[in-house]
Formats: C-alpha cells, sequence, structure tokens
C-alpha cells in the first residue's frame, strides 16, 4: 500500500519535473518570484491591484497590445477587478467601435457597450506589424498561460530592461531585456515611474505598476481563478473524508475473510 | 459458475430473463468469484473504466460549445473557459483527464507485464487491451489539436507529416489526411469527428476486454490458476467493489489536485498561443505520455525507419504473449526476470525524458541506447529468458504461499516436465 502510493508520487515527480526543467532551459535567467496573493490554496486576486491593472493596462499596454477575448462586462464580474457595474459602463463608454450595418446599411460608429469586447488598437494583424517594426504585440487575454513561468515571467520581463552587457550588440529598434528569451526585445520599456497617476493615491512604482498589471493579466487569462480555488478546496476536502469513509467501510467488509487488504 | 443457475426471484424478473438475461447478468458481475489476494495495482481496471466514462461525459458537453473551425476553434475553447457555465471546469477535468487516464493505463499494462497477466490463457485479454491502448493515443493526439493552440497545429503537422515517408504514396496519404495541401479546417474537422467517435470503439473494446477476462478469471499476484468459487476467491461485490472504489478515491484526490491548483501544469504553454502556420515553435513536444515514443521515433536517423520503429514498439506489446516464454507468470517467482522488468520501467522513463528534450548530442545517444534496448527486452532477453531462468517453486495455491518441502519437491517436478 504504501508502495503504490509511493510510486504513484515518484512518477508524478518525475514527469513535472522533466516539464519544468525543459522549460528552465530556455531561459537566461532565473525569473524573478513575486508572492502573488492569488497562489496557493485559497489564493484570490488583490482587487485593489486589479483595478489599478486595469488602469495601467488601458492607460500603456492598450495603445498596443489587444485584449479580444475580454468583454467590459467581465470587469464588473464576481472574481474579477469587480469594478461597479456603472463604473464599467463608463469605462466601456470611453472606446469608440464600429457596428452595423443599420437598417440602412450603413456602418456607424458607437460608443462600446458592457457586452462589447475590448475595442483592439489595431484593425489586424498586419496594420499592428507595420506600426511596431514589423512585430506583432501578442494579444493579452491569455499572456499568462501562454508563457512559461507565467506571471513570473511577465513581471521579470517588465522590470527586465537594462543596459546591454559590453559583448552584446543591440540593433535599433531592439532592446535589452534581462529576462526576455534570448534577451532581445522588440518592446520599448513601457514602465516609468509615475508614468500612471493611481485614482487610489498608491505610488506609481515601476515595480507597483508591474505587479498591478501582471495581477490584472493573470486574472484575464484565468477569469475563474477565485471560483477555482474555492471549489477545488471544498472538492478536495470532500473527497478525502469519503476516502477515509471508504477506507473503514472496505476494513469493515474484509475482515469477513481472513486475508488482508 | 454459480449464475448459470441464477432465477431471478419475481415472476416478472423471470419472464424478462428468459427474453434478455440481463438480471443473469448482473448476477454474474456481482458474484464473479475473484482472487482475494489481489493487491492495489489490481484497481487501475476500474479506474480507467471511470476514466473513460469521464472523459465520454466530459467531452460532450463541450462538443456542445466547441467549433470546429481554424478561424473559430481557439476562441470557442477560450469561451468555454471564461463564458460557459463551470466551462473552466469541464474543460480541466477534460483536459487533465487525458493525462490521468494514460497515468492509469501506464500503470496497468506494467502490471501486467510485472504478474504476467498478458500469458495464456489471457492472450486475447491483452491483444484488445493493446487495441484500446492504440485507439487511445490516437484519441488523446486528436483531442491534442482541437485547441487549435500553437503545439496543437505543429503536433498535427508533425504526425501528419511521418506518413509522407511511406515510398511512392506517402505523399497522397499525407494530402488525404489534411483533406488538403497543409494542416487546417478541414484536417481540424476531421479530427473532430475522429476525436468523437473512438472513444465509443474504445467503450466496446472495453466491454470485449472485461468480457475475455470474465472467462479465465483474474489472474493474481501468485500469478497461479486458481480454482472458482473456493476459499481462493471472493465475490466481487461487495469485496471488490468497495476496494477499486477506496482506490479510485485516492486517484480521484490527485486527479482534483490538478484539476483545480495546477490545471495547466501537464500541458505546454505554446497551446494558449492561437495556431500560426508561419511561426513554428522552438521546440515541438508532444503530451507526456506520447513522450517514449517520439523519443523512438526521432533516435533513428531514416525517417522512414523512425517510423517503422514507432509502431514496432507498439507491434511488439501485441505479441508479447509469445515472445514471453517462460510458463511462470509472476515476477515473483522468476527472479532474473524482476530485474530486467525494472530495467524496462527506467528504460521507458529514460526514453520519455529524452522525447522532451532535444534530440542532439549526448541526449541523443541515450535516446538511441534506449530504444535499443526496449527492442532487445521484448526481442532477445524474454524470449530467452523463459528457458534460461531458474524460478523460484510455485505454490500449490494462494491460501497456501508458505512452502514447506514436499510442495517444493512437487513443484520442481511440474517443472521439469515443462
Amino acid at each position: 500500500m504504501k508502495f503504490f502510493f509511493k510510486t504513484i508520487f515518484i512518477l508524478f515527480i518525475l514527469f513535472t519535473f522533466n516539464n519544468q526543467k525543459v522549460e528552465a532551459g530556455e531561459n537566461n535567467k532565473e525569473l524573478l518570484k513575486v508572492d502573488w496573493s492569488f497562489k496557493g490554496l485559497f489564493g484570490k486576486f488583490d482587487r485593489a491591484s486589479l483595478q489599478r491593472g486595469y488602469q495601467v493596462y488601458t492607460e500603456v499596454c492598450a495603445s498596443c497590445h489587444s485584449m479580444k477575448l475580454l468583454s467590459y462586462r467581465n470587469l464588473a464580474e464576481k472574481g474579477g477587478p469587480e469594478f461597479s457595474e456603472d463604473q464599467a459602463k463608463a469605462i466601456a463608454s470611453n472606446f469608440e467601435l464600429r457596428d452595423g450595418p443599420n437598417s440602412d446599411g450603413e456602418m456607424f460608429t458607437r460608443s462600446a457597450k458592457l457586452s462589447d469586447k475590448f475595442v483592439k488598437p489595431y484593425q489586424n494583424i498586419e496594420e499592428a506589424k507595420a506600426l511596431n517594426g514589423g512585430a506583432y504585440p501578442p494579444d493579452m487575454s491569455v499572456l499568462v498561460k501562454a508563457r512559461s513561468g507565467g506571471a513570473d515571467y511577465i513581471y521579470s520581463v517588465l522590470v527586465g530592461y537594462d543596459d546591454p552587457p559590453t559583448d552584446v550588440t543591440i540593433d535599433d529598434g531592439v532592446y535589452y531585456n534581462t529576462y526576455m528569451t534570448g534577451n532581445k526585445i522588440m518592446m520599448p520599456n513601457p514602465l516609468s515611474e509615475g508614468l500612471v497617476e493611481y485614482t487610489d493615491g498608491t505610488k506609481a512604482t515601476e515595480e507597483q505598476m508591474a505587479k498591478d498589471v501582471t495581477t490584472f493579466l493573470a486574472w484575464a487569462a484565468e477569469p475563474h481563478l477565485e471560483a477555482r480555488h474555492r471549489i477545488g478546496f471544498k472538492a478536495i476536502l470532500y473527497l478525502m473524508i469519503l476516502t477515509i469513509l471508504a477506507y473503514f467501510s472496505m476494513k469493515k467488509i474484509w475482515s469477513r475473510i481472513e486475508s488482508k487488504v | 459458475m454459480s449464475d448459470h443457475n441464477y432465477v431471478p426471484s419475481t415472476k416478472l424478473g423471470k419472464w424478462f430473463n428468459d427474453r434478455l438475461p440481463l438480471l443473469s447478468l448482473s448476477a454474474h458481475l456481482s458474484e464473479y468469484p475473484t482472487p482475494k489476494n489481489l493487491n492495489y495495482w489490481w484497481t487501475f481496471g476500474g479506474i480507467l473504466t471511470f476514466c473513460l466514462i469521464a472523459q465520454i461525459v466530459t467531452g460532450i458537453v463541450l462538443a456542445m460549445h466547441y467549433v470546429a473551425h481554424a478561424d473559430l476553434a481557439f476562441e470557442s475553447v477560450e469561451h468555454i473557459m471564461r463564458d460557459v457555465n463551470y466551462g473552466w471546469l469541464i474543460r480541466y477535468i477534460h483536459a487533465n483527464g487525458s493525462s490521468m487516464f494514460f497515468l492509469a493505463v501506464y500503470i496497468h499494462i506494467f502490471r501486467s507485464l510485472y504478474y504476467g497477466s498478458h500469458k495464456s490463457p489471457r492472450e486475447v485479454i491483452w491483444i484488445i487491451g493493446m487495441i484500446i491502448y492504440f485507439l487511445m493515443m490516437m484519441t488523446a493526439f486528436m483531442g491534442y489539436v482541437l485547441p487549435w493552440g500553437q503545439m496543437s497545429f505543429w503536433a498535427a503537422t508533425v504526425i501528419t507529416n511521418l506518413f509522407s515517408a511511406v515510398p511512392l504514396i506517402g505523399e497522397s496519404i499525407t494530402n488525404w489526411l489534411w483533406g488538403g495541401f497543409a494542416v487546417d479546417s478541414p484536417t481540424l474537422t476531421r479530427f473532430y469527428a475522429l476525436h468523437y467517435l473512438f472513444p465509443f470503439l474504445i467503450l466496446g473494446l472495453v466491454i470485449l476486454h472485461i468480457w475475455a477476462l470474465h472467462i479465465p478469471g483474474n489472474n493474481n499476484p501468485v500469478g497461479i490458476d486458481v480454482k472458482k468459487p473456493s476459499k481462493d476467491t471472493v465475490p466481487f461485490h461487495p469485496y471488490i467493489v468497495i476496494k477499486d472504489l477506496f482506490a479510485l478515491l485516492v486517484f480521484l484526490t490527485l486527479f482534483a489536485f490538478f484539476v483545480f491548483y495546477s490545471p495547466n501544469l501537464l500541458g505546454h504553454p505554446d497551446n494558449y498561443i492561437e495556431a500560426n502556420p508561419l511561426v513554428t515553435p522552438t521546440h515541438i513536444v508532444p503530451e507526456w505520455y506520447l513522450l517514449p515514443f517520439y523519443a523512438i521515433l526521432r533516435s533513428i536517423p531514416d525517417k522512414l525507419l523512425g517510423v517503422v520503429a514507432m509502431f514496432a514498439s507498439i507491434f511488439v506489446l501485441v505479441i508479447l504473449p509469445w515472445l514471453d516464454t517462460s510458463k511462470i507468470r509472476s515476477a515473483v517467482f522468476r527472479p532474473l526476470y524482476k530485474q530486467f522488468y525494472w530495467i524496462l520501467v527506467l528504460d521507458v522513463l529514460v526514453l520519455g525524458y529524452m522525447g522532451a528534450l532535444p534530440p542532439e548530442g549526448i541526449y541523443l545517444l541515450i535516446a538511441r541506447i534506449a530504444t535499443a534496448y526496449y527492442f532487445i527486452h521484448f526481442l532477445v532477453i524474454l524470449p530467452v529468458l523463459g528457458f534460461k531462468e531458474k524460478t523460484i517453486p510455485l505454490p500449490l495455491s494462494i491460501s497456501e504461499p508458505v512452502l514447506n518441502e514436499s510442495h517444493e519437491a512437487v513443484n520442481n517436478n511440474k517443472m521439469s516436465t515443462e
């Protein structure tokens, strides 16, 4: 019995360790580790940080990066930044989008509603590339899940801009980043101290903004994370109790036979 | 067996049972005499049945929301994750369920190898099992393609391209598989159709697998034939049912940890990037459960021979009952086989590890040695071992595992005549 659990355990460690090692091989430097509030058994997003993170996204990132999988209504949903519905409506109304055709068969421009997806900064990938020196600023909806290292990686890249070492030459329009794969990144350092003015009075240091926007992106990639943790804890607790009950039932039933279980 | 004389207690029951003997079947399943010395490695059959049903149920729900089109597939999966009620839960159960399914099937297969469950008279159970395993790999591979992320797309490209290695008609075969000249929407829709079909084929084969099992009955850790029913057996219900249930719950607890606390650990981050035919990922890797075969494929320098070796590595398993010449089933009584068994386990783990690493330098060399050893184990060591190995005398019955002098003499005589 002990052997049985041990083997399963070892098998899993082997495989997971295996995967991680391969991923780690691709990174140049060990990522900065942040003590995210959404990690762990009861991990939840820091509501204020999510709201600040949205502010950073919309004032800084959104000029190049789309988030096409998110809708404005998501901003008011439970487990997210939890803006009030009026706030979310006000946010949406700041954006304009092309809709139609109307009854006259004409396209028109209107301001966004809660049900609309986040308005994209570019019409299409080609336009985005053309305006960004050939590099496409990736859509950020699931970015945190699409990079090995997840939130730590995003944070590390955001604060990882540095002068290149003397033996590395960097072309025009390319920047040196300690944590980026290959150390070269086409995105100029997006954050600088005081770039945004937080409405809640938090001091907008580079680290603070990086942390806030990463939290926001982590939520965007996994909007039901809080529900998952909440249900997960209950489900596992339930399974454990049921397992114990099943174990004693088994012992009782098998006690009729002289053989051991 | 007792169930042959089963008579329903009610008149209606008797009427129905005479026309369709479902009640006899259920009586048979509940009374089915099972060796009482089965250990926990024998609980994985039940666990696997659960996994299959869980995959089918969650899969059908996902199919209600998924759109199989190159332009829409990725977003429809994200729609499930975001907007469908508990869609994230269903999808994470389905995605991690495939990993749990394979974990269980590998334990189940290696349990068979250890205790000789593939040997006479259980060859047909084993062969059906291998067909199920092969279908599982195809189903899992096609399922991995459906989210249409980068790894989906490139895994589909790599695997379907294998068929282009076939001489003369290779290119025609790949074009036929793709439904065009590249992996695209037609490929996705046919993979989707087959991904929906195959689990039901597997379900049918599982029924045959269990049917074939119920003819000779279960093997057991001692590996000797058991008189049925006797003091060596217990009825399936409640003894095995409660034990399987307990093991299943332990398994589900582990499953739940993956689903709720690290749902993406076993996946690849690149699969959250939408498929892009113009950008090749740095390393194209399959899911962990296919890595040993991927390593075998890549360790042969010639493409065609690599494909042949990969399929051969599964085929040797199919003919294993005839490659393993030893009459003794359980490794408990085969001191040499036991050692080779663990070397094989290690070998397969090494192959899996190498499958995840780039095929260069020392990794490639290790993968080649491991590939060679894999085939040597089945094609050379096992056939020879059956004749050369000096086995430990078998007990007369599982109730008397402790041998005395006379038993030993009997067994030695028996073996020398074989």
